[in-house]
């Protein structure tokens, strides 16, 4: 088994012989890293994607806006998964943003996942059927099971989700009752002796 | 009275890092305190008659257990060599998360005496392998066969009986990443488990011995007196690889400078000192001039530091024991204003390093505070603008901002690295091929070339804006913005110059390791010595915390 560590640095320079910069490189070992932890393909589809890079244009995107469109052809992960960690906060204000093509969309994962860390929201990033959950860098969860990810995301929606609970008031006060039961009632006497108590607070 | 810390304009150059010295903060001093309660035992002595076989030793402590395994082979003479480009070595090593079965030990079997070509697995924590100084092993072997102690002259002059020439960890070849291992109490500082593997690997050279020795003469033969073996390291040969990973960890770099810095500012700032405290000190500081003496090397640069470190360190003995009172204010802060008044810069670091023996209390909480969490640093803080960026620059990065990297002698050199070993290497960019290939350790050169650029950008562009049109430069942005908080993240100074030292960026590293007796063999490679004096594990439970002052006594 590979460690991270190998995975992160060999991840690094085979970017930067792919032609990224060695700034960018070091995105991807990061990155690349990140798919691995979680159990995600990242050395299979980086693998891909650079052997692929040398025949095919892929677009960059350098100012991210709400509806993104490549001219001709599809664009890269990478150079859109930084510009989208380094414009995370113009971005996230749009609340959604989407996207025409974007080639193989799991390396755009770990820097969805990453802003999801710097922005302190959950992202819900929705391509064709398949959706993943980018839960604050802790972990990714998502519908998408198949071991064979797609080397395209033809239509693709991001959704910056507000913190809001996962459950209903109802649901809360029901467990909040339950929780209730490891408490004490407390006598008159033992109220006296609390903090606070018996003193003058105007004082 | 504050004392300021220390310029990082003056410390963090090469110069200076280059002469750092261990001290109470090195990782294989941290880690003998660390695991001075351990239950120490040797748990398999399978060797045969010429002391080839397995070894196994352990550290216990409650559920915990970590088990150092050696593989000691036969090899040839002509099969014998430090370069990293060797294939065989006298012995192979690694330390083991737990308790190995037999399955374990064969499967390591066939992996660990091929190093870099095994493959480990995330049960394993460090990976190294070692070559006897066969001069000195045959001579101990001879003499304690027939019933004698060897010279202590020879002995004294290597100082070992194997040297190391790697040691590996953090997930290398498939050993376990750091991540799984960090939040164990007793991994509070770096290199904690490499430092276990080199100390348990000394303990093996002198089982090995007195075994091979024995069988050679069953009824004759004695044992290496204890003496001798505390007296006794183990050999290191290093070359370029640790140069990087000082420029590729800055914060971390940080990290263990600023405990430094703030050590020294710490006892600089003690008004009154105890009695007890100034003897130990002068007491250390007498006993280390054997140290200094016993300093062993064939490189003129090394000698003439040696000569002028000596001459420095008997004018501090000489102040400090006629004309100088302990009982003034702030003793050591006059002290330290003395010695950076009067002596070289391996003296200055050196004594440094000595104010550091009587205060356990200001070190070991800064021993925690050595390590570092890295992927917290990592993102690039891009809602900054252009104008932020290049303040930072214009505070932090001054010295490098004056080199002339129009001159051919300031990029001289470049850093790269091998196809075939896949370590690094620096080279002559105007003689030899590969300069395109170039590694980003040229931090100085890309520093200035970041600040060039931003000077015609307009100020209130965003860094993100910045970014996306200068993709070339992102590793030095994230670098600038790791220094605004972490002074000593940079060496402030040219690494490809023509006049750089490479050995400079290796012995700063060894020095935090604890290494002793830099013994640079040209200016990419050096040997040290570690543990030398050092107790030995049956004696940890009770020893002398400045044996490093203690040692050839």
């Amino acid at each position: 088994m590979k460690s991270l560590s190998e995975i992160e640095t060999t991840s690094k320079r085979a970017s930067r012989a792919a032609g990224f910069s060695w700034g960018v490189s070091e995105e991807v070992g990061k990155c690349v890293r990140l798919l691995e932890l979680f159990g995600l393909p990242g050395i299979v589809n980086l693998n891909s994607y650079l052997k692929e890079k040398n025949i095919n244009d892929f677009e960059n995107l350098k100012l991210i806006g709400n509806e993104n469109k490549p001219k001709n052809n599809s664009f890269c992960p990478i150079y859109l998964g930084v510009s989208l960690i380094d414009q995370i906060r113009t971005v996230e204000s749009f609340k959604s943003c989407s996207f025409i093509n974007i080639a193989y969309p799991i390396l755009f994962i770990p820097f969805l996942s990453r802003a999801s860390e710097v922005i302190g929201k959950k992202i819900l990033f929705i391509f064709d059927n398949n959706q993943f959950l980018l839960n604050f860098n802790l972990c990714i969860s998502s519908n998408l099971t198949k071991k064979q990810y797609p080397n395209l995301a033809k239509k693709i929606k991001i959704n910056f989700l507000e913190n809001t609970d996962n459950f209903s008031e109802l649901e809360w006060k029901s467990l909040y009752k339950l929780s209730e039961e490891t408490f004490v009632e407390e006598t008159e006497s033992l109220k006296q002796g609390a903090a606070g108590a018996g003193l003058n607070d105007n004082d | 009275m504050e004392v300021e810390l220390r310029d990082p304009n003056v410390i963090m150059k090469l110069s200076r890092l280059g002469s750092f010295h261990q001290s109470k903060l090195s990782f294989l001093r941290s880690f003998l305190n660390e695991f001075k309660d351990w239950e120490y035992k040797r748990d398999l002595f399978d060797l045969d008659k010429k002391g080839f076989g397995v070894v196994v030793y352990s550290f216990k402590k409650k559920d915990r257990v970590y088990s150092l395994i050696c593989f000691a082979n036969e090899i040839q003479d002509g099969e014998r060599s430090d370069r990293v480009i060797a294939t065989k070595w006298d012995a192979a090593f690694t330390l083991y998360d737990g308790v190995p079965n037999k399955d374990d030990i064969d499967r390591l079997k066939k992996e660990v005496p091929k190093q870099e070509v095994g493959r480990l697995s995330y049960k394993e924590l460090t990976l190294s392998r070692a070559n006897k100084s066969v001069r000195v092993f045959d001579h101990v072997v001879k003499n304690l066969s027939n019933g004698q102690q060897p010279n202590l002259d020879l002995l004294e002059k290597v100082g070992y009986l194997y040297r190391t020439t790697a040691v590996y960890g953090s997930g290398k070849f498939g050993l376990a990443d750091r991540f799984r291992i960090k939040k164990r109490d007793e991994i509070n500082g770096p290199f904690r488990l490499e430092m276990m593997l080199v100390y348990l690997v000394r303990q093996f050279t002198f089982d090995q011995v007195n075994h091979v020795a024995k069988n050679k003469n069953p009824k004759k033969a004695v044992e290496l007196d204890t003496k001798i073996c505390k007296n006794l390291g183990i050999g290191n040969s290093t070359g370029l690889g640790m140069a990087p990973f000082i420029v590729n960890h800055p914060t971390l770099l940080n990290n263990w400078i600023m405990s430094r810095e703030k050590a020294l500012k710490k006892i600089r700032e003690i008004k009154k000192v105890d009695i007890h405290d100034s003897n130990l000190f002068k007491t250390c500081l007498k006993n280390s001039i054997k140290n200094i003496t016993s300093w062993n090397t064939e490189s003129e640069y090394q000698l003439k530091k040696i000569k002028d470190l000596l001459s420095d360190v008997q004018k501090f003995l000489d102040f400090v024991e006629k004309k100088f009172d302990f009982e003034t204010d702030y003793p050591f802060n006059q002290l330290y204003l003395w010695v950076e008044k009067k002596t070289c810069e391996e003296c200055i670091e050196y004594i440094v390093s000595l104010m550091m023996e009587p205060y356990n209390e200001i070190i070991e909480p800064l021993v925690k505070q050595m390590s570092s969490e890295e992927d917290n640093y990592f993102t690039i803080p891009t809602n900054r603008n252009v104008e932020e960026l290049k303040l930072i620059i214009e505070t932090k990065y001054s010295n490098i901002l004056s080199i002339n990297f129009e001159k051919k002698q300031n990029f001289k050199k470049f850093w790269f690295i091998s196809k075939n070993k896949e370590e690094p290497r620096i080279a002559d960019r105007f003689k030899e091929e590969g300069s395109d290939l170039e590694q980003p350790l040229a931090i100085a050169r890309d520093i200035k070339k970041l600040y060039e650029k931003l000077l015609i950008i307009k100020k209130d562009m965003k860094i993100d804006e910045f970014l996306s049109e200068n993709s070339d430069l992102r590793h030095v942005v994230r670098r600038a913005f790791i220094i605004e908080n972490f002074p000593y993240s940079e060496i402030q100074d040219n690494t490809i110059s023509e006049n750089t030292i490479p050995i400079d960026m290796l012995r700063l590293k060894l020095s935090f390791f604890g290494a002793l007796k830099f013994d640079p063999r040209s200016d990419k490679w050096l040997r040290i010595c570690m543990f030398q004096g050092a107790p030995l594990p049956s004696e940890l439970k009770n020893y002398d915390d400045h044996w490093v002052y203690s040692a050839n006594s």
